[in-house]
This record gives C-alpha cells, sequence and structure tokens, in this order.
C-alpha cells in the first residue's frame, strides 16, 4: 500500500525533520502513529497525502507518487486533518460541493454517520462546534471509501460518548483493503483499536512493530521492586509500572503510553529487540 | 466492555465468550458473532477479534464454518471448562494461596466461605 523509501524531509536545508526514513505499510492494519510534538507526525502524513514535498527519496502510494496530487490517487485518500476550515454552508451543500470528487461516495453510510454521531443537519457548517466539525469531517472522510486512510489527532475536540461511537465506526471501518493510519496523543481513546505501533523520534522511526510482536517480546505489569530484568519503570501508587523482556511468555496488555516513555527514555536497550 | 490492564486484550475478549457459553446465552451450534459486530461491540481492532477466534477455534470451543461464519462448538462447555480450569490454576489460583497462606486462613474456615459463597450466589 506505502513505501517510503529514504525519504529527506524538512521545512527548511538547515533542519531536517526525516532523514533517510524508510517504512512499508500495508493494508489491514490500523496503524497507531506516535511522536513527542514536534517530532514529524503530522509532517508524515502530509507528505503521504501529497501536501507536503520531500526533499529526497521516493514516496509510493498505491503506485503512485502522491506530490503528483493524481486525482486517481487523492479519491482513494481520505484525509482528516487536525485543524481544518469548513464553509459556511450546511451539510448538504457540502455534499454536493465535495461529494463527486470521489466517485465511490457512499451517500447512506454519510447519513448514517451524521445520524449516529447526532449532527444537526439544519445549522450551517460554520456555526457548529470544533467537535461537531470534527465529526462532519470524519464521517464525510470514511464515505468517501477511499482505501487509505489518514487521521491526524481524530479524537481531539470529541466529547465523551462520540469517542464510544468513534472506536466502534473505526471498528467497522478497518477492512482487509483499506490502510488506517492514525496521530495520536491520546493513546488511551485509541490502544484497543490499533494493531501496530509506529513511533518517530529523533529524525526516523524509533519503533514500527505490532502489538502481537511487542506483548511477545516485552511483559508490561506492576511490580512492588525494581530489579535488573527492568527495561523501564514508572512509580505508582501501589509499586512500579514496568517494562522488561517477555522471559515467561506472559500476554500481558500493551501499556502504550509507558512504551511511549521506555523508548524516549532506553531507545539503546530497545533497539536489538526489534531490529 | 471495561477491560483489564493485567491481560492481552484477546484473552480478555476470549472470556467474554466463554463466559457466554458458560451462562448458556450462546448455545452449541449456534452462530457467535462475526469478527466484525464483536469488534465494533468491544471498541477493538477486528484483528484482535480474530486472534481470540482463533484461540477459541484451536480450543475447538467454537468452529469455522467456511462462508457461514463462527459456530459455538457441540462440546464447547466441557472445552471452556478444561481451558478455564487451566486458566483458573494458572493466573488466579496463586494469588489465593498467597493470601490463604500469609492470612492463614485454615480449610475448614474456607470450606464454610465456599459453601456459603455458593448457597448465596447460585442457590446450590
Amino acid at each position: 500500500m506505502i513505501n517510503i523509501n529514504n525519504l529527506n524531509f524538512g521545512y527548511s536545508k538547515h533542519k531536517p525533520l526525516f532523514k533517510n526514513m524508510s517504512m512499508r505499510l500495508s493494508n489491514g492494519h490500523i496503524y497507531g502513529l506516535l511522536g513527542k510534538n514536534g517530532a514529524g507526525k503530522s509532517s508524515l502524513l502530509k507528505n503521504l497525502a501529497g501536501l507536503v514535498y520531500a526533499q529526497s527519496g521516493t514516496l509510493d502510494v498505491m503506485g503512485f507518487n502522491p506530490a503528483k496530487r493524481q486525482p486517481a490517487l487523492l479519491e482513494q485518500i481520505c484525509f482528516i486533518p487536525e485543524e481544518f476550515y469548513l464553509p459556511s454552508v450546511k451539510i448538504d451543500a457540502y455534499l454536493k460541493a465535495n461529494a463527486p470528487f470521489y466517485k465511490n461516495f457512499d451517500h447512506s453510510y454519510f447519513t448514517d454517520l451524521i445520524k449516529e454521531f447526532d449532527i444537526p443537519v439544519e445549522q450551517k457548517l460554520i456555526n457548529m462546534s470544533y467537535g461537531q466539525k470534527k465529526k462532519v469531517i470524519i464521517a464525510f472522510g470514511l464515505a468517501t471509501q477511499a482505501k487509505l486512510v489518514i487521521m491526524d489527532e481524530p479524537t481531539n475536540g470529541l466529547d465523551i460518548p462520540s469517542k464510544a461511537q468513534f472506536r466502534k465506526i473505526m471498528a467497522s471501518a478497518m477492512t482487509d483493503e483499506r490502510c488506517i493510519i492514525i496521530s495520536t496523543h491520546q493513546v488511551r481513546d485509541l490502544d484497543n483499536l490499533i494493531d501496530t505501533v509506529i513511533m518517530l523520534d529523533e529524525n526516523d522511526v524509533a519503533l514500527k512493530a505490532s502489538v502481537e510482536e511487542i506483548t511477545a517480546k516485552l511483559t508490561f505489569k506492576k511490580v512492588k521492586e525494581i530489579d535488573d530484568s527492568i527495561i523501564y519503570a514508572e512509580a505508582s501508587l501501589s509499586g512500579y509500572n514496568a517494562v522488561m523482556p517477555n522471559y515467561h511468555q506472559e500476554e500481558s496488555k500493551l501499556d502504550m503510553e509507558l512504551l511511549f516513555n521506555a523508548i524516549l527514555a532506553e531507545k539503546i536497550k530497545f533497539k536489538p529487540l526489534f531490529s | 466492555m471495561e477491560f483489564r490492564d493485567n491481560k492481552a486484550i484477546y484473552l480478555q475478549i476470549a472470556e467474554y465468550v466463554c463466559e457466554h457459553i458458560l451462562l448458556g446465552k450462546w448455545k452449541a451450534d449456534e452462530k457467535v458473532p462475526s469478527v466484525r459486530e464483536l469488534a465494533v461491540e468491544m471498541e477493538v481492532n477486528p484483528n484482535t477479534v480474530m486472534r481470540t477466534y482463533e484461540l477459541l477455534q484451536n480450543k475447538s470451543i467454537i468452529n469455522n464454518k467456511r462462508g457461514i461464519g463462527f459456530f459455538v462448538d457441540e462440546a464447547a462447555i466441557d472445552n471452556v471448562i478444561n481451558y478455564r480450569k487451566q486458566q483458573f490454576i494458572i493466573d488466579d489460583l496463586p494469588v489465593v494461596f498467597r493470601n490463604i497462606y500469609l492470612l492463614n486462613i485454615s480449610f475448614d474456615e474456607l470450606e464454610n466461605q465456599y459453601k456459603t459463597f455458593v448457597k448465596e450466589n447460585f442457590n446450590a
């Protein structure tokens, strides 16, 4: 689905954001893109959608170079940015203007999603709250039936019931033909949806591994005391939340926040485990 | 469903399915929810539910009729009991034993507590 090869990218020549980054992404997965502020999550997503251009290296998305912005590719990409602008029209006018760009657009699915998200259809888009606007573009994006779904912080601004609805909608939107990439800081909102973790740090991919692979190699658990087997630990009320090699084939639940902090702190120790 | 922190999600979903079978909500030879239906209900990745269903197939708790879906196995209840018993002995019993030892609870007291519990909860 996506092949990134030796990608070099930056907003200025002197400050590279990605140095020789390479990565392959395939359909049938929900990738969770993690990284500190400024690590380049949104920039990577924009590269994939053809919204910014690489300095060197190749980007292949479904056989196309996204920088060329060919309609045949763009109609297969659903991009939900973190910041967006919606015009001063109602939903039906918005649909009339935008849906024709996507030849597989599913109008009845869109109507279902709008109903499920409880969006007031009589209201102008510009007068809606941030969360309501966000739900409109999520519904529109999924109704395009695009094969590549890119979402930048999709749960930002959603209220509590909408987050649960969003998870249900994404669980049903994930098909074998689709590749879904979600960047997020709110890992607790989404950790059970993500099947593969991609973490960006220091101009490159610091980790790309499936949840299954991570929990086969690492154990996440609460311990009373710290010993040498522990790679990384954080103090908690009842002891420590710890990450350690999975010596005894334990089937623990991946703690994505703990993993994130562990990799930032102990990158060198994790490298040999995931290469 | 509220997931606990200490166990892989696919195993927690397996427990959920087993629970439904033991309680008779899903009966032998009946169809169980599709991978996607259960993923939506649980708000998890369908690949996770697929992993659950593969595990339950290996334990002969459900079986896959190609093109139709997954069904509760004829011998599901016995197989669930075997599987859950193993899990209980490995995961839960050591914690219970540790407390029995530390708190010095006698087996007589334990037996009485157990009988009362069964009476109150299951009327047996």
